[in-house]
């Protein structure tokens, strides 16, 4: 293994790192891992952390990030049973994995009867038991080797979940995750893979809660690879409500077969820095992809969700709709590439971001990209930033409604376009609620 | 090689003696390639001031340090800066085309469509002509008008002898040499270019144009305009012509700057239209330009229009610094891209004081297998309450090999600034195209017919007799791509 040295401190200690926890990380007899982990080290070994230069990281400053010492095998404080219904959003589901500081606990997670041919098992059980699935799924996902920090991923992926359904399968109730960050002695740095490989029609929707239980840092780098194929529908509802102090970067990709349909959810309310970034791919006539997200971000957090669709076969289509409201000295930031390849005729994609600011220091930066290599396709993207409407205002309060109320009512009106627009009924009232509890403390 | 060198260095001796130019040697052309020298010997071939000459040393020792950029979406084989030659005095007669017979005739097929009198064409095929030619006398008669309203409107090496001071206080003070790779190899080695100075209280009463400007043909590849305009004045400023021009330099690296300061206003329309190579691309211009424009003061305006169809690379940004309160940026482009051409174009619109609006209006018509991109930076300073931007970009493709890319950048630091964007890519629709058909128009003709009505928005923005000539241009550039 040759491993150029990068530039700072900071990128060379996670790669001194790799080399100590190699032998240590699981699955680590599997050859074709060990490959893929080399490789994700090589990788990041060129570049390190990406700084200002790199352009898909232009808005997004790791600096603060690479400052931490993180520890890969810090011990977490205790969680027990008790604690967890009150970190979840919306209704307690039957089937529920349950992670801490990214390690699997069965003794905390329930999974429920699922029907034949669909199967949920923590990362590190599939590498024991299925080591021929993940190995398909991580290969077939190609990862994206151009993103220093899915590299990271890839080099020390440790646990996550992993939900396999066959053919035709159906799962009726969203399975859930809980991610809880906790403090520890050291702030602790962890490396999910999750990975989702829906048959052909199969379906399936999943609800992923983030709940930071400290007021502590950790570092949670996350990749999840989705593949659909013929006919699939895959929901993904996503909730980041990670400790203050903490980063969450997560990297999702996806790969869609004809007619499969991807619905992806991103509620970002915590972390000091996060950010979701999604890479869809519709490789088949018919598919299809809805990217929705929607923020609150007050203090001097950060939150950044990035996208990247790629039209590869003519008649798929995406529609996107970001929305987010920054107070304080909080920062937004909104990337979108939509590619429409030579061929993809009759593409269909729209994009639309939209960010309030509610203070003087908050900050959008938005970069909407349309890359079009095709004629007969019809694409737009919008975005917009400013304040609130100073009419829908004043026409408030002439009714009498107190001003901050009626702020209140106005932003919960801008983020209902997106709640409403939700695929997953049960979860847009505590969302909304979470809403108006933002807006509340506010005050 | 001898005399080469012995020139050198007596120019070097001027450079570093200012004792004025004096030499028995009549050198035409700077040895190829550059270096020190090089700058020096333009510079002194120009005779000008000290300061000028330390200005250019400092941006080209400041260029030796920098890399070429790689972020635009173009592909093109790298350019060796070794390889040329940075000044070349105006072509004598003997070289030129003795009449119009000697001329390409694809060429002189298209000055007919654009309606060019004959005398005119001659001009713009480089053939020579005799002094007294029409143009040319109406020019002189224009600048006594302009001079009575105390106008300066002359190229940028007279200006440097006659007002070194205004030139001395604005040149690079918007686009400073650090600016960019190319930015800083036009400071290096400009050759010329127009300087308009409007006082205070003057409306310019003409549009001004570099066609009018005596001594403006081949003016070279490094072209630098700087426009100043005084508090409550204004200047229409026409560069380019619809007209394919003859060239002989492959490379283009002009510098705009334009200053506007209280209550001052300035139109300037660029309508470009070099030579963008064969079928494949091939020999094609590669046009690599900065323009920017500083509203200085309140209540300032400065309005970019531009119709790119040439070239067989543009690279282009022009901006806008809304640095006075009230103040006001325009940019309205349309950029044509046929065959093998390729075309990155956009603004910034920087805002900085209050209550300062921008207006952005972009249309990219790909054909062929050219790529257009719409690149375009917003950005709201702290400082910038109230601020507003409108931004729409269009693309239209022709055919399904060329490509449309849009590619905006916004950045909102007030609250109570408010910035919208909105992008369109979309292609000639079936039904437009058989209603015209139907009607008996020919499909080109329906083709140029919807391609003007898709750019109305922003050939409406340039000067009248610019504007006319601008559609019958939008036809020609698409010859050839349906069907």
């Amino acid at each position: 293994m040759t491993v150029q040295v990068p530039m700072d401190d900071a990128s060379r200690s996670y790669l001194d790192r790799f080399g100590e926890l190699r032998p240590r990380l699981p699955g680590s007899g599997l050859p074709w891992l060990a490959d893929v982990r080399d490789a994700g080290a090589a990788a990041f070994g060129e570049t390190g952390f990406p700084g200002r230069k790199t352009e898909s990281w232009r808005y997004t400053n790791l600096a603060s990030l690479k400052k931490v010492d993180f520890s890969a095998d810090a011990d977490p404080m205790p969680v027990d049973q008790a604690s967890l219904p009150a970190l979840v959003y919306g209704r307690e589901s039957s089937c529920r994995l349950v992670f801490v500081n990214g390690g699997f606990r069965p003794d905390l997670s329930a999974i429920a009867d699922l029907p034949g041919g669909a199967t949920l098992v923590s990362f590190r059980e599939a590498l024991a038991e299925w080591p021929d699935l993940v190995e398909q799924g991580i290969q077939a996902s190609a990862p994206d080797a151009s993103d220093p920090l899915a590299a990271l991923n890839a080099a020390f992926m440790s646990d996550g979940f992993v939900l396999h359904l066959k053919e035709g399968v159906s799962l009726e109730a969203p399975v859930e995750i809980l991610a809880v960050g906790t403090g520890a002695a050291q702030a602790p740095v962890y490396h999910t893979r999750n990975l989702v490989i829906a048959g052909r029609n199969s379906r399936a929707t999943i609800v992923e809660h983030h709940v930071g239980l400290c007021i502590s840092s950790y570092f949670s780098n996350q990749v999840t690879n989705f593949l659909l194929e013929e006919g699939a529908l895959v929901r993904h509802c996503k909730v980041q409500d990670e400790s203050r102090e903490a980063f969450h970067i997560a990297h999702s990709t996806a790969r869609l077969g004809g007619d499969a349909q991807f619905d992806s959810f991103a509620f970002s309310l915590g972390g000091a820095l996060s950010r979701n970034e999604i890479h869809v791919r519709l490789e088949a006539p018919g598919a299809t992809c809805r990217l929705n997200g929607a923020y609150l971000m007050k203090g001097r957090q950060h939150c950044d969700n990035t996208t990247v669709v790629d039209h590869l076969s003519p008649d798929t289509s995406c529609r996107e709709l970001y929305k987010g409201v920054l107070d304080g000295e909080a920062h937004g930031v909104f990337q979108g590439r939509i590619t429409v390849h030579p061929d993809a005729q009759r593409t269909d994609g729209q994009q639309m971001n939209r960010a309030l600011l509610l203070s003087d220091k908050a900050e959008m930066s938005s970069k909407p990209e349309l890359e079009i290599y095709a004629d007969d396709v019809k694409c737009a993207h919008g975005a917009t930033a400013g304040e609130l409407d100073d009419m829908a205002l004043f026409y408030l309060r002439s009714r009498g409604v107190p001003e901050e109320a009626a702020r209140g009512l106005l932003v919960e009106a801008f983020l209902g376009e997106v709640i409403d627009g939700m695929a997953l009924a049960g979860m847009r009232l505590p969302l909304q609620k979470n809403i108006s509890k933002w807006m509340g403390d506010r005050r | 090689m001898a005399i080469d060198i012995q020139t050198i260095d007596q120019v070097e001796d001027v450079g570093r003696y200012k004792y004025g130019f004096e030499t028995e040697i009549e050198m035409e052309t700077a040895p190829k390639g550059l270096d020190e020298s090089t700058v020096r010997f333009i510079s002194a071939k120009k005779n000008e001031p000290e300061w000028m000459l330390e200005w250019r040393l400092k941006a080209y020792r400041y260029w030796l340090t920098m890399e070429e950029p790689t972020w635009a979406k173009v592909d093109y084989p790298k350019i060796d800066f070794q390889d040329s030659y940075y000044y070349a005095a105006p072509k004598s007669d003997a070289d030129r085309p003795e009449s119009l017979d000697d001329v390409d005739p694809k060429l002189l097929e298209t000055y007919k469509k654009l309606g060019i009198p004959l005398e005119e064409q001659k001009v713009l095929a480089g053939v020579a002509v005799d002094a007294v030619f029409d143009s040319v006398s109406v020019a002189t008669t224009y600048k006594a008008q302009l001079e009575e309203q105390g106008i300066i409107f002359c190229a940028i090496s007279e200006a440097l002898q006659k007002c070194p001071e205004i030139v001395q206080q604005y040149i690079g003070s918007i686009v400073p040499f650090t600016d960019n790779f190319y930015a800083a190899l036009n400071a290096a080695v400009f050759s010329d270019g127009s300087f308009v100075y409007i006082p205070k209280g003057v409306r310019c009463p003409l549009e001004l144009s570099t066609y009018f400007r005596i001594n403006a043909r081949e003016t070279g590849q490094f072209e630098r305009t700087l426009i100043v305009v005084e508090d409550d004045s204004y200047v229409s400023y026409l560069e380019g012509c619809t007209a394919p021009q003859r060239d002989e330099h492959q490379l283009h690296a002009a510098v705009v700057e334009l200053v506007a300061l209280d209550n001052a206003e300035i139109k300037y329309s660029t309508v470009q239209n070099w030579y963008p190579g064969d079928e494949n691309g091939k020999g094609g211009i590669y046009n690599f330009v900065t323009k920017r424009g500083a509203c200085r003061g309140v209540n300032s305006k400065i309005s970019w229009t531009q119709v790119e169809t040439g070239s067989a690379i543009t690279w282009k940004y022009p901006s806008c610094i809304l640095q006075g309160d009230n103040s006001v940026g325009e940019f309205y482009s349309v950029a044509i891209t046929n065959n093998a051409q390729q075309a990155d174009t956009g603004t910034k619109m920087i805002h900085l004081g209050k209550n300062t609006t921008s207006r952005i209006i972009a249309k990219g018509i790909s054909a062929g297998r050219s790529q257009s991109t719409y690149r375009g930076l917003v950005r709201m300073g702290p400082k910038a309450d109230n601020a507003r931007n409108y931004t729409q970009c269009d693309s239209l493709l022709i055919g399904d090999k060329c490509g449309a890319h849009t590619v905006p950048y916004i950045e909102d630091k007030n609250r109570t600034a408010q910035v919208e964007h909105e992008a369109t890519t979309s292609k000639i629709s079936d039904d437009q195209l058989f209603y015209c058909r139907q009607r008996g128009i020919g499909e080109e003709d329906a083709v140029a017919l919807i391609v003007n009505g898709f750019c109305r928005d922003v050939l409406q923005e340039l000067p009248m007799e610019f504007a006319l000539e601008a559609q019958q241009l939008v036809g020609i550039s698409l010859e050839g791509s349906v069907g």
